[in-house]
């Protein structure tokens, strides 16, 4: 249902139509939509607020890359300051407290704790030859302490045994006791899910935290949270000094702006990310990727900095001004194909645009790929200076040669040449429009029909 | 509704929820209009405070204009703000207040609950349980969830504590037929309502969204009017993800009407003010708390002034 963040600057720029630096207005309207962006990601609103406010200083004034619009570098720019706030790659999640290292689990009423328990007691069972315990401190929920006793029988990791009428405060004192005893390095606590307004739960809880002095107090939080993230992670976080998020349901198509939420408002790295239903689905976390999808864009970035290492850009120009006079030829369109496969293919640029589904759709029921490519390349190749000129000249003895010529057919050859005139019907067209933006990328669409040119970049 | 009658009707329980972010809210409004003019700042700082209540980027866009529509420039007082917000978020909530009503043609009045993971789908069995034994039905409960580790359990306590029989198989087993033998049991036992369970999903996954529409089918080649009731729980403070939730499982499974969960924490729930715009889906109940009653109709009035700060 979101619109990718890249097209949307995609019509703001267009109508800008011009090149040098970023300038105010530019950068304003651009904020206008990284605003909605945001919101509709769900990042809280205050936050969103301080990031536009960071993300302008930075952007106004600043020179746009030769070969990328600035749409795309305002994107670049956007996702940069996003990545940061995010805060930093984080390292294996390793305890180094001295044994018996308490880890507290915390959260709201199903946000995954009881399965994040688990998963995490496995990773760390395993990555870091530790002897891990979990207790299931869960009174409230039916059946929530035995959820725990199954997970731990399936990650083959031990759990506290069950003793029915004790106080969570009890079971923890119990864990941290038999943890002592029969020699565990880490001991996981599963919290009761518990609003972050229940005073008396919180204060349970804050109990239970100061009597296990926990190394670790992690909340775990979904990331189909809404606005209310940073209430929750605030509270949390003043009542129990939080270590770390954990951000569960990762997997599902939440934009996830809840971790930004949190992050900013607590300035608690995210540690952990739960990507699945299966016990080994916890990641480390990266903010590049959860940059991208708040933003809801592939990977544009790595696209902005491919186009800038390998478009050439004299040639680029030199297309333009073609274009610019109407005389299009083969020969351009052939230059074309080069620096699209010089981008990784048609494949490797679409594979790192946003929103190309549909695109993507198309070019499957238009039977194109990056085999067609070569085979354009070729069939180009397989003409005469002067047929390359002047297609026109391409009737059916011609087309036989060529085809015989490129290993190709009489329809290939048909087809390309038809594609070709409704290239430079296109640019006809949008020469009248004045639309100059599209071409800048160098990389045209070349993808018709269906597809206009310039899809790809802008 | 009962809950008129006692002292603390469900008005005052959500409102004690509510009140610290509907405090916020009404704080805001008062902030931005006390002895001032409606005007362009004030419109969005009036937005502002909807999109934080999760009403949506476009929702309340719309309905900040429909505010300056007829006061643009003039003094308002926060009060007449407030009434007015209700007052449009009650005219859209209005037409999708509809509590879940137990159709005795049908024998068993057959009702699938769904949602994503910890949305709230077993604790909410429980609850429409309570109700419908309360209201004179036999209920029966189906331990659909054969996924998650205790699952079964967790709605076996809920059996008892309700007084309904269980019909549940082992983690693992497969959740179409479990529901075949839910039907026949219950249709042997002669019970009312038969509420079946199902494991949380998250609704891109394609495989599992099948599965489940597999369940439905199985459930229709026993009773070709049923399900019922296809009820989708919300958690409230889901954010605009809750439009994917509802689109995709409307889609695959047809939905019939919505639970709200957990509108006794700070989240406002806002989403479902969009969610009834574009989806007109009933909204059947909301859940307040984790107790075996904490399950309320779902008024719009009541509702739409809550969300903005008013009493009653």
């Amino acid at each position: 249902m979101f619109d990718g963040l890249t097209d949307r600057f995609g019509e703001i720029f267009d109508k800008l139509k011009k090149r040098g630096a970023l300038s105010e207005a530019d950068v304003s309207a651009a904020m206008r939509e990284i605003r909605v962006a945001l919101l509709e990601a769900d990042v809280a609103l205050p936050v969103v607020k301080d990031f536009i406010d960071g993300v302008k200083i930075r952007a106004v004034g600043e020179e746009v890359l030769r070969s990328v619009t600035p749409g795309q570098q305002v994107v670049k720019i956007v996702n940069d300051y996003l990545v940061e706030m995010l805060g930093p790659e984080t390292e294996e999640f390793e305890i180094r407290a001295a044994p018996p290292a308490a880890v507290m689990m915390v959260g709201l009423q199903g946000s995954g704790k009881t399965t994040t328990s688990a998963k995490l007691a496995k990773r760390i069972q395993e990555k870091q030859a530790k002897k891990v315990l979990m207790a299931s401190l869960d009174v409230r929920r039916p059946a929530a302490q035995q959820q725990l006793a199954v997970l731990g029988e399936q990650a083959k990791v031990d759990t506290l045994p069950i003793i029915p009428l004790q106080t969570p405060r009890m079971i923890a004192d119990r864990a941290m006791d038999a943890a002592k005893r029969e020699g565990y390095d880490v001991v996981v606590l599963d919290t009761a899910g518990r609003l972050h307004v229940d005073d008396d739960l919180m204060v349970e809880v804050s109990e239970i935290r100061d009597s296990a002095r926990p190394a670790e107090v992690l909340l775990v939080a979904d990331a189909m949270t809404g606005q209310d993230a940073v209430n929750v992670a605030q509270s949390f976080n003043e009542k129990l000094e939080l270590t770390g998020i954990v951000l569960t349901r990762v997997d599902g198509d939440a934009r996830g702006g809840a971790a930004l939420s949190m992050k900013s408002v607590t300035g608690t790295p995210i540690r952990l990310l739960g990507t699945g239903e299966k016990l080994e689905a916890l990641e480390a976390f990266h903010p590049d990727r959860i940059a991208s999808r708040i933003l809801g864009m592939g990977d544009v970035v790595s696209l902005v900095e491919k186009a800038n290492e390998l478009v050439e850009q004299d040639e680029a120009e030199r297309l333009m001004k073609k274009i610019g006079s109407g005389h299009f030829d083969l020969d351009d369109f052939a230059s074309q194909l080069r620096q699209l496969r010089k981008m990784g293919g048609l494949t490797g640029v679409m594979g790192m645009l946003p929103g190309v589904k549909k695109a993507q759709a198309q070019m499957a029921a238009a039977n194109v790929d990056d085999k067609m490519v070569i085979r354009q390349e070729a069939i180009i190749g397989s003409m005469t200076v002067g047929e390359r000129k002047k297609p026109d000249l391409i009737k059916a003895s011609r087309k036989r040669r060529i085809a015989a010529g490129s290993g190709t057919t009489v329809q290939d050859v048909n087809r390309l040449l038809k594609q070709y005139q409704e290239m430079t019907r296109m640019m006809k067209k949008m020469k009248k429009m004045g639309n100059k933006g599209l071409m800048r990328s160098g990389m045209p669409g070349m993808i018709s029909p269906g597809i206009p040119p310039g899809h790809g970049m802008r | 509704m009962t809950e008129e009658t006692e002292g603390s009707g469900w008005f005052a329980r959500m409102r004690v929820g509510l009140s610290q972010t509907s405090f916020r809210l009404s704080e805001g409004i008062a902030g931005i209009f006390s002895n001032r003019k409606l005007d362009e700042d004030a419109l969005q700082e009036l937005e502002d405070l909807l999109i934080t209540s999760d009403l949506g980027v476009k929702t309340a866009a719309k309905l900040s204009a429909s505010i300056s529509e007829t006061r643009f420039g003039k003094d308002v007082s926060p009060n007449e703000i407030l009434a007015a917000l209700a007052d449009e978020v009650a005219a859209i909530l209005g037409p999708v207040a509809k509590p879940l009503a137990v159709d005795p043609k049908h024998r068993p009045h057959i009702i699938l609950v769904m949602g994503v993971n910890g949305s709230g789908k077993t604790t909410t069995i429980g609850k429409l349980a309570k109700r419908f034994k309360e209201d004179g039905n036999s209920v029966m409960l189906a331990a659909g969830d054969t996924f998650r580790a205790a699952a079964i359990e967790q709605l076996k306590i809920w059996g008892e504590r309700t007084g309904c029989s269980v019909v549940a198989s082992e983690q693992g087993a497969d959740a179409a037929s479990l529901a075949f033998d839910a039907i026949e049991r219950a249709r042997s036992d002669n019970v009312d309502v038969l509420l079946i369970d199902t494991a949380g999903r998250l609704q891109n996954r394609e495989d599992l969204m099948q599965q489940l529409r597999k369940v439905m089918r199985v459930i229709s080649k026993q009773d070709e009017t049923a399900p019922h009731d296809t009820l989708l729980v919300l958690d409230a403070t889901t954010g605009q993800n809750a439009h994917s939730q509802v689109e995709t499982f409307q889609k695959m499974c047809d939905v019939t009407g919505l639970v709200v969960t957990k509108l006794d924490g700070s989240a406002r729930g806002g989403v479902l003010v969009s969610l009834a715009e574009r989806y007109v889906l009933p909204v059947h109940g909301i859940g307040v708390g984790e107790g075996e009653d904490d399950l309320r109709p779902f008024e719009a009035i009541a509702f739409a002034r809550s969300l903005v700060g008013l009493s009653k």
